[in-house]
């Protein structure tokens, strides 16, 4: 096996935390929105970089997006990466996952004829604005990958042997697993931290040329694959969620102590929770 | 651009023309997901609502059952039944005892083209997401994640409605014509159905048709976490839960107390993560666990929609917060206006008598 080859998918996304709804029409209000690399990317591009710098090779940092998607991939440079490929077509506009991971599929496949196969392929575990987590696994389905999600660990990486033995949170537990290259891991969150991109990158990424590729750059001719009409899922309906008719019952205060008021609140949850009053009578009769 | 919602104006294919091929698709499917000796609670929940569902298209709910032993995946459609499945799919094969992608995506998958059902639905649970994104990719389907409303419409397709941008906006998205259309919801967001003992249901048993050879992936060994506070959360039924308004870790400490004393559990909203006054795994709401306990208090929590979200299901909402116009009462069954670290202790103290007394008398 040749160098180690890792293509890392990001996304970029708005800060959701700065999102506001058009009160009237529903819909995002995006102008000034900051964008941010999806921050569970950030998990799988450090064990990337991780890698790379314990076994040498290099590191492709891939994203689909419109042209301004290409700052994404500029920090990602400036964190190390050492090429960027960006995926921009109005054909893609409107892709559910599973025109996403057609495209996205595309174009791996695409960086492996350019730069060679990739032994690993890394996705966040998910995004902050889609939440579906299923970018990976299809990704990995339609390249038929060896499929890692969660990981929380990547324990050892044999790349004479193609081997590869990761930790992957499961239901109630930490599922040990090993499997062979190549493969796609969904890192969990917290399971690293992000270096701080030394200047030397910094300066790298702003002069770095992206490879920027359309849909038949990236191989796909068939465009019945991609973007609407590509998706089998439609969104019919946005809307905000429905306010309360009925607001809390307050506890009247009256200007007495703190003690006073618990008691009475106490009392109204009994009132309406007759059966955590019981439970409650029961468990302290030690029965 | 991806996932982004859209209205339906703007796209393409909304007119719902099922193709030959999926037409005769039947039946509401659940994943009944069976690990460590127990089904997970999130699958009949599931069957719960997959029964609405079939009641509503007049069609049958199936359990899909994969597990390493016979008896035991026997013994688990017979308790899927009780919660409402008429018949049960089931592969049993020393290779299904542990999860693992490849082989449970491929008897999932055969399953389904053989027994072609219209609705499938897994929990959102690691496993679930695993599974179906891999399904719904091998069968070129769509998928819908964290489902918070599941309906059927007027033409008969599954309505699923999801939050969208962290939880501002909900989006109703439907997979007019693939089969089967498929969907996570995660655990607790449906109500858990009550069981029926004298139900049974049919089985229908199914090869695998695979070596452990062809399986590249080995399980060489799974670690139980230590305190299973995660599942204890999610189904407590008495959960006290501080926010900001407490202003320092030290004071969190009167959350516990209150819980400790109503043996319940306690958990946090999402900045106190961040600040390390609790673990990832105690945070609740869209990106932390969702609980429906018969009793939710929340202290010093401004009520934000992602955190609603995660608590909504609670058969009574008690808020105590200093600020008349903080959102958490337009949810709240009870509020106090006032100042949490004078409450909570207050209340703790009023619980702490009121049971002793049931002690000295009981
Ligand atoms: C994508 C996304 C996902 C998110 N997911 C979650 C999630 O899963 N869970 C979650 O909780 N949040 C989540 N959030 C964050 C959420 O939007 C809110 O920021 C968060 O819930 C606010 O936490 P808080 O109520 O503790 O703090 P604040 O909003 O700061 O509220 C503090 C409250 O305490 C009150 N207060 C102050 N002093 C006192 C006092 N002495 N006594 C009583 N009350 C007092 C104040 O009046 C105020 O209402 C998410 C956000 C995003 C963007």
């Amino acid at each position: 096996m040749g160098a180690l080859h890792i293509v890392v998918c990001i996304k970029q996304v708005p800060d959701s935390a700065q999102i506001r709804v058009h009160p009237i029409y529903n819909t995002i209000m995006r102008q000034g929105v900051p964008t941010i690399i999806n921050p569970y990317d950030l998990f799988a591009l450090e064990a990337a970089l991780q890698l790379r710098d314990q076994f040498g090779g290099a590191v492709t940092v891939l994203t689909m997006g419109p042209p301004m998607a290409e700052e994404s991939l500029r920090k990602a440079l400036a964190f190390g990466a050492d090429r960027a490929v960006l995926l921009t077509d109005r054909a893609f506009a409107g892709s559910d996952t599973l025109a996403t991971t057609f495209a996205l599929a595309s174009a791996v496949s695409k960086i492996g004829e350019t730069w060679g196969t990739p032994d690993i392929v890394f996705c966040g575990k998910q995004t902050i604005d889609g939440d579906t987590a299923q970018v990976g696994p299809g990704i990995a389905s339609r390249l038929e990958l060896n499929q890692l999600t969660y990981v929380a660990k990547i324990s050892k990486l044999d790349l004479e042997a193609g081997a590869i033995e990761v930790e992957r949170r499961a239901e109630g537990g930490t599922q040990l697993l090993s499997t062979k290259l190549p493969a796609l891991v969904t890192m969990l969150e917290g399971s690293n931290e992000m270096r701080r991109g030394s200047l030397a990158c910094a300066l790298a990424a702003a002069q770095a040329e992206i490879t920027v590729w359309n849909a038949a750059a990236a191989g796909i001719e068939d465009l019945l694959n991609c973007g609407l009409k590509g998706s089998p899922t439609i969104v019919k309906k946005v809307f905000a969620p429905g306010a309360h008719t009925v607001r809390a019952q307050q506890i009247e205060l009256q200007d007495r102590n703190a003690d006073d008021i618990a008691r009475d609140l106490l009392d109204q949850i009994f009132i309406r929770q007759p059966q955590v009053e019981a439970d409650l009578m029961r468990m302290a009769s030690g029965q | 651009m991806s996932d982004a919602p859209r209205p339906a104006a703007s796209r393409a294919n909304t007119k719902k023309e099922l193709p030959e091929r999926f037409r005769n698709h039947r039946h509401v499917w659940v994943f009944v997901e069976y690990e460590h000796g127990r089904i997970h609670p999130v699958s009949l929940e599931l069957i719960g609502e997959a029964r609405k569902l079939a009641d509503k298209l007049g069609v049958e709910v199936a359990g899909v059952l994969l597990g390493g032993s016979e008896p035991e995946m026997r013994e688990a459609a017979a308790q899927a039944s009780q919660f409402g499945a008429d018949l049960n799919y089931i592969i049993a094969d020393p290779i299904l005892t542990d999860y693992r992608n490849q082989p449970y995506t491929k008897a999932l998958t055969e399953l389904v083209e053989t027994y072609k059902p219209e609705i499938l639905l897994l929990g959102a649970t690691t496993l679930g997401r695993d599974l179906a994104g891999s399904v719904a990719t091998t069968l070129r389907t769509g998928l819908t994640a964290d489902c918070t409303e599941l309906a059927i419409d007027d033409e008969r397709s599954l309505a699923a409605t999801r939050p969208t941008f962290g939880g501002s906006l909900l989006c109703t998205i439907h997979t007019l014509n693939f089969r089967p259309q498929m969907a996570t919801v995660r655990p607790r967001v449906m109500a858990m159905p009550e069981a029926d003992p004298s139900r049974v249901g049919r089985v229908v048993m199914h090869p695998l048709g695979m070596m452990e050879d062809d399986i590249v992936t080995k399980v060489m060994g799974f670690l139980a976490d230590r305190e299973s506070a995660t599942a204890q959360l999610a189904y407590a039924d008495i959960v006290v839960a501080g926010g900001l308004g407490l202003r320092s870790r030290e004071n969190f400490q009167l959350v516990r107390d209150l819980a400790a004393v109503l043996g319940g559990e306690y958990g946090g909203s999402r900045p106190l993560v961040a600040k390390g006054w609790i673990t990832a795994d105690r945070q609740i709401g869209q990106t932390g666990k969702t609980i429906r306990p018969k009793l939710y208090i929340a202290a010093g929590i401004s009520g934000a929609i992602q955190h609603r979200v995660g608590v909504e299901g609670a058969d009574l909402i008690v808020a105590i917060n200093i600020d008349p116009s903080a959102q958490i009462f337009d949810f709240a069954h009870l509020g106090v206006i006032g100042d949490a670290i004078e409450i909570l202790p207050a209340l703790t103290r009023a619980f702490q008598a009121r049971l002793s007394v049931n002690r000295l008398a009981g």
